[in-house]
C-alpha cells in the first residue's frame, strides 16, 4: 500500500515538475537572452547561460521603452481606478436596488464585454477624432473605462450579491437611503472586490494592444505594448534588446500579480469572475 | 478611518486623469503648435541610421537658408513605415496636415493622396530655371497626374540589382549573366559544382515580390510591365505565368531554408560565400559594406539578368499637402530637396542615388556611379513591391499570394488568384 | 413605498451615465460599423453610397478570408481542447493538497499576467527553426532539418496554439480548482466507502459537477480565440502562406493599410456575428438563471 502511494506521489510530482519546466522555459530563455551581448544573442546558443553577463540590452531597451512605460502608467492607473469606482457603484445599484428591467438592461450591457473591438474600431477612431481625443492618453483612458464597465460591474455585482440584504434593512432603519448606505456601509467593506477588479483591469489595460496601436500613433502617446512591437518591427533583429524589452514591459503587471495575486485567485475561485 | 482609503483613491484618480493632460501631447496642443507661424513639420519614417542622417542634412540646408523657421522632425518609428503611414492617414483625415511628408512616388502618392485631393500642385516649382529638365521625364511622370506635378523626388533606389560573390564567380568561371537564359545556365553550373546558386529570403513577403517584379520585366519587357500595372493585361496572361515559372525555377535553385531568412540574412549568405547570387534593391550595398566588403573585390553588383537597360525605380518624394499650415515654408523645403546640394548631401548619407541627373558624381562610390549612369540612360519603370506601381490593396494581396506560391502552390492557380485579386483591388477595374 | 420608489429612480439615474455610454460605444458603434460595411467606402474620402450586402459577398469570395475562417476554426478547436484538457489535468494534480501547491499554482498562473505581445515575441523566438527549440532537440540527437516550426506552413498554427495555451491554461486551471474545491469531501468519501475507484469518482461525480465550470471556460476562452489578434500579429504576422492569418489581422491590414474601410467594417461585423453565436445563447441562459 505504501509503495503504491510513494509511486503515485512520485508520478504526481514528476508531472507537475514537467509542466513547471514547460511553463518556465520561455521565461528562462527571455531572461538568459536579455543578459547577453548582441553577438552572443545572435548565435544558436539560445539555451546557454550567457558567457558574459551584461545589462547593455536593458539599458538600450529601457531607453527605447521609457516613454512607452510612462504612457502606459498614465493610461492604466487612472483607467483602473475610474473603472473600479464606476463598477462598484453600478454593481451596488444592480444587486441591491433593482428596478423593473434592470436585469435585462444589465444583460444587454454585459454583451459589450464580449464584442470584438474590431467591430467598433472604425467608428471609434472617427468619433475620437471628432471630439479631439484621438491620439491622446485621456482618450485611451476614456475608451478603456467605457469598455471596462461591463466586466467591472459584473464583478462588483456578484460580490455585493453575497452581502446579506439585512445590511440594507439595518441602515434604512438608521435613516440612510441608497447613497448613504453605499458610502457608509458597502464601500468600506468592498476592498476585496476592489482588489480583484483592480488587478483584472490593470493587467488587461496594461497589456492591451489593438486600441493602443490604432488610437495612438506616435511615440509620445503610445503605450508600452506598441513600443515593444515597434522593437520587433525594425529591419535587423536585436534579440537581446527585444527580450529585455519584453521583460521590462511585463514588470508592472508581474509585480502587481506577485504582490496581490493571491487575492485575485481567491476572488476568482470565489466565483467573482464567473462569466 | 474606513473612508480614508476611499478618499485617497478618488484623489489619485483625479490627479491621474489630469496628469496626461499636462504631459501628454493632446491633439489640441499639436494643433496649436501647427498654427505657429514659421514652423515646418516634416513627416517621415526615417528614424534611424543613414536615413535619419540624410534627413538631417536636408534640414540643415533648409535651416541655413531660412533662419527664422523652425523645423519639427515628426518622424514615426516602427513597422518599416507602416506606423508612419497609419499616422499620416489619420492626421490628413482629421484635417491636421503636416508641412510635408515622405511618400513613395507613383501609386502611393497619386492614388492615395492626389486623387483624393489632399495635395496641391507644385508644377510652378519645376518651371523655375528649367528645374523640370534636370529630372528624367519618366520619373516626373511618376509624380504627376493630369499633367501637373505633385512631389519632388528626393532619392532613387534601384530594385533590379543582382549581387554576387566575386570569388565564387571567379572560381567557377562564371560570367555575370545578362539574360534569363544565361542566368539559369549559370545556376545549373553552380548547382553542379555543389554551390547554392541563389540566396532567397521569404520570411517576410516583400522580398519575393521584389524578385517577382524583376522577373516580370525580364520576361515581358517594359511595355508589358507598364500595361500590366495599368490594368490592360490580365494576370493570368501567359507571360505572367512564364514569370511565375521562372520564379519557381529560381526557388528550386535557392537555399532551402529561405522561409526562415530575412533579406539581410540572404545577403549574408552571399557575403559569406554560402550562396552565389541574390536579387535585392541597392540598399543591399549598405549591408555588404557593413560586412567590411568592397565592391568589385568581394561582392559585385549588376542589373538583374534580363533587365539590362531597364531601371526599376523606388523613389521617396516630398510634396505639398493642400492643407499645409505654412505652404511657403514647404515650398522652400522642396526647393532644398530639389537642389543639387540637397540631392548630393542627402543621398550620400542615405545610400541611395540622387533623382537629379545633373549632379557631380565624384563623391559617390562605384556601385552608385554605375546606377546613376543607368538611371540617366535606361528606361524607368516604377517598382510595385515598394508602392509605386499600384495600390496598396493589390500589393498586400500579391505579397500574400506569392508567399503561398513559394511555399508550394501551382503556377496556374496562382495566376488565376492574382487576376481575381487584381479585379478585387480595382487594378483591373470592376 | 414612496421612499423605495424614489430610490429605484436614483438607482437608474446612477447607472444611466455609464450604461448610456456603453450603449453608445457598443451598440451605437456596431450599428455605425454595420452601416459602413454596407457602403462603398474605399480610399481616404468617405463614401457612404449604400451597396447592400455587396461587401460581404465579395469578402466571402476572397480566398484569404476563407482561409482565415478555416484558421480560426482550427485555432479555436485546438485551443479549447488543449486548454480544457491541461487546465483540468493541472487542477486535478494540484487538488491533492500536496506541498508546494501555492508555488505551482502561482507558476501556472503567471503567464496570464503578461501581454499577448510579449508572449508572441518570446514564442516566436522559441519556435525559430535555426535558433530555437531545434537547438535543444538537435543536442538530444534528433535531425531537425525539416522541423521548421513557425515557418512551416503545416506547423505554424500549432505553434501559435501552443503559445496561446501556455498563456491561458492557468485561468482554466484556477476555475477547475475552484470547482473541485467546491465539491465537498463528504461526497467523495461516501463514494469511496461504497467501493468506487478514484477513476469512477472522477468520471461519475466530479466531472458532471464541473460542467458549469467547463461551460463558463468555453465561453470565455472561445470568445477570446475568435477575436484573437495581437498574439498572432506579433508571432507570425499571419504567415507563412496565410496559414495563421485570422480575420482580426485581415481587418487591421485592410482598414489601416489598404484604406478599404467598407471591407474592414464588414470583417468586423462578421467577427461580431461569430462571437454572438457563442455568447448570446450563454447570456440568455445566464439571464434566466439570475431570475
Amino acid at each position: 500500500m505504501n509503495a503504491r502511494r510513494v509511486i503515485s506521489q512520485f508520478v504526481l510530482y514528476a508531472l507537475l515538475i514537467a509542466f513547471a519546466l514547460f511553463f518556465i522555459m520561455p521565461l528562462y530563455v527571455m531572461i538568459v537572452t536579455s543578459l547577453k551581448s548582441l553577438t552572443e544573442a545572435q548565435t544558436t546558443s539560445m539555451w546557454a547561460w550567457p558567457q558574459a553577463l551584461t545589462l547593455g540590452a536593458y539599458a538600450e531597451a529601457g531607453g527605447k521603452l521609457g516613454r512607452g512605460i510612462l504612457n502606459s502608467l498614465l493610461l492604466t492607473i487612472p483607467a483602473t481606478l475610474l473603472s473600479s469606482l464606476v463598477g462598484s457603484l453600478n454593481g451596488y445599484c444592480l444587486s441591491k436596488w433593482k428596478f423593473r428591467g434592470s436585469d435585462l438592461l444589465f444583460t444587454v450591457v454585459l454583451f459589450g464585454m464580449f464584442i470584438p473591438y474590431q467591430s467598433v474600431l472604425i467608428p471609434l477612431v472617427y468619433f475620437l477624432q471628432k471630439i479631439g481625443l484621438y491620439n491622446t492618453i485621456p482618450g485611451l483612458v476614456f475608451v478603456h473605462v467605457i469598455y471596462g464597465v461591463p466586466i467591472t460591474t459584473l464583478i462588483f455585482r456578484n460580490y455585493y450579491a453575497t452581502i446579506p440584504n439585512e445590511m440594507i434593512e439595518a441602515s434604512r432603519i438608521d435613516g440612510a437611503g441608497l447613497l448613504r448606505t453605499y458610502w457608509y456601509v458597502f464601500l468600506p467593506i468592498s476592498l476585496p472586490s476592489f482588489v480583484v477588479v483592480a488587478i483584472w483591469q490593470f493587467t488587461n489595460i496594461w497589456n492591451e494592444f489593438l486600441f493602443a496601436v490604432t488610437l495612438t500613433n506616435n511615440p509620445a502617446t503610445q503605450p508600452v505594448t506598441v513600443a515593444l512591437q515597434n522593437l520587433t518591427g525594425s529591419m535587423i533583429s536585436q534579440w537581446n534588446v527585444q527580450m529585455a524589452g519584453a521583460l521590462i514591459a511585463s514588470l508592472p503587471t508581474l509585480i502587481v500579480y506577485i504582490l496581490l495575486g493571491r487575492y485575485f485567485i481567491g476572488g476568482m475561485m470565489a466565483g467573482s469572475v464567473k462569466g | 478611518m474606513r473612508h480614508t482609503w476611499i478618499v485617497l483613491l478618488i484623489a489619485v484618480a483625479i490627479i491621474g486623469l489630469s496628469l496626461p493632460g499636462c504631459s501628454g501631447k493632446g491633439k489640441n496642443d499639436q494643433a496649436a503648435d501647427q498654427a505657429a507661424p514659421q514652423e515646418l513639420t516634416i513627416f517621415s519614417w526615417w528614424t534611424a541610421g543613414g536615413e535619419a542622417d540624410g534627413l538631417n542634412e536636408l534640414i540643415k540646408l533648409f535651416e541655413a537658408k531660412n533662419p527664422n523657421a523652425k523645423v519639427v522632425n515628426a518622424a514615426v518609428a516602427g513597422g518599416a513605415g507602416t506606423n508612419a503611414k497609419a499616422v499620416l492617414k489619420t492626421r490628413m483625415l482629421g484635417g491636421d496636415a503636416p508641412g510635408t511628408f515622405q511618400v513613395h512616388g507613383g501609386a502611393e502618392l497619386i492614388d492615395t493622396w492626389v486623387k483624393a485631393q489632399y495635395m496641391a500642385s507644385i508644377t510652378a516649382l519645376f518651371n523655375e530655371d528649367n528645374l523640370g529638365s534636370k529630372f528624367p521625364a519618366q520619373l516626373l511622370d511618376m509624380v504627376s497626374s493630369n499633367g501637373l506635378i505633385y512631389a519632388v523626388p528626393a532619392n532613387i533606389h534601384r530594385s533590379n540589382n543582382l549581387w554576387y560573390n566575386v570569388k565564387i564567380f571567379q572560381d567557377n568561371g562564371i560570367e555575370v549573366p545578362k539574360t534569363l537564359d544565361e542566368w539559369l545556365a549559370a545556376c545549373a553550373k553552380l548547382k553542379q559544382a555543389g554551390i547554392t546558386p541563389i540566396a532567397l529570403a521569404s520570411r517576410n513577403s516583400w522580398p519575393v515580390t521584389h524578385l517577382f517584379e524583376n522577373l516580370l520585366v525580364a520576361v515581358g519587357g517594359v511595355d508589358f510591365y507598364n500595361d500590366l500595372f495599368a490594368g490592360k493585361i490580365a494576370w493570368d496572361d501567359p507571360k505572367v505565368m512564364q514569370a511565375l515559372s521562372t520564379l519557381e525555377k529560381l526557388v528550386a535553385y535557392a537555399n532551402t531554408d529561405h522561409s526562415t531568412l530575412t533579406w539581410d540574412q540572404a545577403c549574408g549568405l552571399v557575403s559569406q560565400g554560402k550562396a552565389a547570387m541574390t536579387v535585392m534593391g541597392d540598399w543591399a550595398k549598405g549591408f555588404f559594406l557593413s560586412q567590411g566588403q568592397k565592391p568589385g573585390v568581394e561582392f559585385g553588383a549588376a542589373p538583374t539578368p534580363g533587365t539590362v537597360g531597364t531601371f526599376i525605380v523606388v523613389t521617396d518624394t516630398f510634396g505639398l499637402p493642400a492643407k499645409a499650415p505654412n505652404p511657403e515654408l514647404t515650398i522652400e523645403f522642396l526647393r532644398v530637396v530639389a537642389s543639387i546640394e540637397g540631392q548630393v548631401n542627402f543621398n550620400l548619407k542615405k545610400g541611395s542615388i540622387p533623382a537629379r541627373i545633373d549632379v557631380p558624381t565624384d563623391r559617390f562610390d562605384e556601385v552608385a556611379k554605375a546606377n546613376m549612369a543607368d538611371f540617366a540612360a535606361n528606361q524607368l519603370v516604377p517598382s510595385c513591391a515598394h508602392g509605386s506601381a499600384t495600390n496598396e490593396n493589390f500589393v498586400i494581396a500579391l505579397n500574400n499570394q506569392l508567399n503561398v506560391f513559394v511555399n508550394g502552390d501551382e503556377v496556374d492557380k496562382t495566376a488565376t488568384a492574382l487576376e481575381a485579386a487584381a479585379k478585387d483591388s480595382g487594378l483591373r477595374g470592376e | 413605498m414612496k421612499e423605495s420608489g424614489r430610490e429605484r429612480w436614483l438607482s437608474l439615474l446612477l447607472l444611466a451615465p455609464s450604461f448610456l455610454l456603453v450603449l453608445l460605444f457598443v451598440y451605437g458603434f456596431i450599428s455605425w460599423s454595420g452601416y459602413i460595411s454596407m457602403s462603398a467606402w474605399r480610399g481616404l474620402v468617405p463614401d457612404y453610397t449604400f451597396v447592400g450586402l455587396k461587401q460581404y459577398a465579395s469578402l466571402l469570395q476572397q480566398p484569404r478570408f476563407i482561409q482565415d475562417l478555416i484558421n480560426t476554426g482550427l485555432f479555436t478547436a485546438l485551443f479549447l481542447v488543449g486548454n480544457l484538457f491541461f487546465g483540468l489535468l493541472l487542477a486535478v494534480l494540484l487538488d491533492r493538497k500536496l506541498r508546494g501547491e501555492t508555488f505551482f499554482r502561482n507558476l501556472f498562473l503567471f503567464p496570464m499576467s503578461i501581454s499577448f505581445v510579449v508572449t508572441g515575441t518570446i514564442w516566436m523566438w522559441v519556435f525559430n527553426p535555426s535558433s530555437g527549440l531545434n537547438v535543444f532537440f538537435s543536442a538530444l540527437g534528433f535531425d531537425t532539418s525539416n522541423w521548421l516550426w513557425i515557418v512551416d506552413k503545416r506547423m505554424a498554427l500549432f505553434c501559435v496554439v501552443m503559445a496561446a495555451v501556455w498563456q491561458m491554461t492557468g485561468f482554466t486551471m484556477a476555475q477547475y480548482l475552484a470547482g473541485l474545491r467546491g465539491i465537498s469531501d463528504d461526497i467523495r468519501e461516501a463514494a469511496r466507502i461504497d467501493g468506487a475507484s478514484e477513476t469512477q469518482i472522477f468520471t461519475h461525480i466530479l466531472l458532471p459537477q464541473l460542467l458549469p465550470v467547463t461551460v463558463g471556460a468555453i465561453v470565455i476562452l472561445g470568445h477570446i480565440s475568435l477575436k484573437i489578434f495581437d498574439l498572432i500579429f506579433v508571432m507570425t504576422g499571419g504567415g507563412p502562406a496565410q496559414r495563421t492569418d485570422v480575420p482580426g489581422i485581415y481587418m487591421f491590414e485592410t482598414t489601416f493599410r489598404g484604406d478599404f474601410f467598407a471591407r474592414g467594417a464588414a470583417i468586423g461585423i462578421f467577427m461580431l456575428l461569430m462571437v454572438a453565436v457563442l455568447i448570446v445563447p450563454y447570456l440568455i441562459y445566464s439571464h434566466r438563471m439570475d431570475k
